[in-house]
């Protein structure tokens, strides 16, 4: 494991920013800023007529690091400490997850808890265990 | 326009992604970690990620819905289930799993696709292929006919 330091400035103002992302989707598109959803929904089949809209949004999240390389010459820190079986276990796991129960981290933890949903309370709470969990087994118990 | 200002929002989404350090899933797994409390490697920034990010969301939220309709679209389109199902148990808990695995939630993941990060085309595709089947088994007839079954006497 990759030891990081606990950055409450960087991570709040960062959190802060998803946040305005999330109010101004709202805004122009009247959609939750749930990337589990806009990212699923590029695949078939297309239930409505807002696919450029969605793959604009998912290439912003793309370019981001590339328009932050060109501003400031530099990248943050991204460690990834997985074999590629592990990757595509997780991928999996992750995607098809995020879709059965309608969204991940961002539409559930951000959007849904800020709608005070009680379905993106328990959904949160359960992903957050279930992390919980498996890190505490592949880390603890491994 | 409305397309430019979605490109817009993804790329302030992937600021904040790296911003925060969600974008790290070496962070993500640290902070994962509660076994590090004792031992001094816990890393609890995601929290402060998810608190400033809910913090503006709801009162951004109001703002914006206190509009008649959003500026692009005709109408706020807003989940409105409220059954606590299994699928909203289920689903989350094998996402919590694989965003364990590794630290990669889906927002994350399709950031680190702009690092030229291998893992990450890896694991986008992966979860691709994962999101494909969930909408795929959803889908199915047969799921929603368990639910509603078809009267025998209609054929």
């Amino acid at each position: 494991m990759t030891l990081t330091s606990f950055t409450p400035v960087a991570s709040s103002l960062g959190g802060a920013l998803i946040g305005a992302a999330a109010v101004m989707l709202m805004s122009v598109t009247g959609r939750i800023a749930g990337v589990s959803g806009i990212a699923a929904r590029l695949l078939p089949p297309y239930e409505d007529r807002e696919f450029a809209g969605r793959l604009a949004f998912v290439a912003g999240l793309v370019a981001a690091p590339l328009v932050c390389l060109i501003a400031t010459g530099r990248l943050p820190a991204q460690t990834i400490e997985a074999s590629a079986a592990v990757l595509v276990l997780a991928g999996f796991l992750v995607g098809f997850g995020s879709v059965w129960g309608n969204g991940c981290t961002s539409g559930h933890g951000v959007c849904g808890l800020s709608r005070l949903s009680v379905r993106a309370l328990v959904a949160t709470i359960t992903f957050m265990a279930t992390g919980f969990a498996t890190v505490f087994v592949a880390r603890h118990l491994g | 326009m409305a397309i430019f200002l979605q490109f817009v929002v993804g790329l302030i989404f992937g600021f904040g992604l790296m911003l925060s350090g969600m974008s790290n899933p070496a962070k993500v797994l640290n902070f994962l970690d509660l076994g590090g409390i004792a031992s001094g490697s816990w890393d609890p920034s995601l929290a402060f990620v998810m608190a400033g990010g809910v913090l503006v969301t709801f009162v951004g939220y109001r703002l914006v819905l206190a509009r008649s309709r959003p500026f692009f679209a005709e109408r706020f389109h807003l989940p409105n289930h409220r059954e606590l199902d299994l699928r909203i148990v289920a689903g989350p808990a094998i996402f919590g799993v694989g965003w364990g695995l590794v630290g990669f939630c889906p927002g994350p993941a399709l950031t680190a696709l702009g690092f030229g990060s291998n893992a990450a085309i890896i694991f986008v595709a992966a979860m691709f292929a994962g999101m494909w089947l969930a909408r795929l088994l959803a889908g199915l007839p047969a799921l929603s006919r368990i639910v509603t079954p078809a009267d025998p006497l209609e054929t």
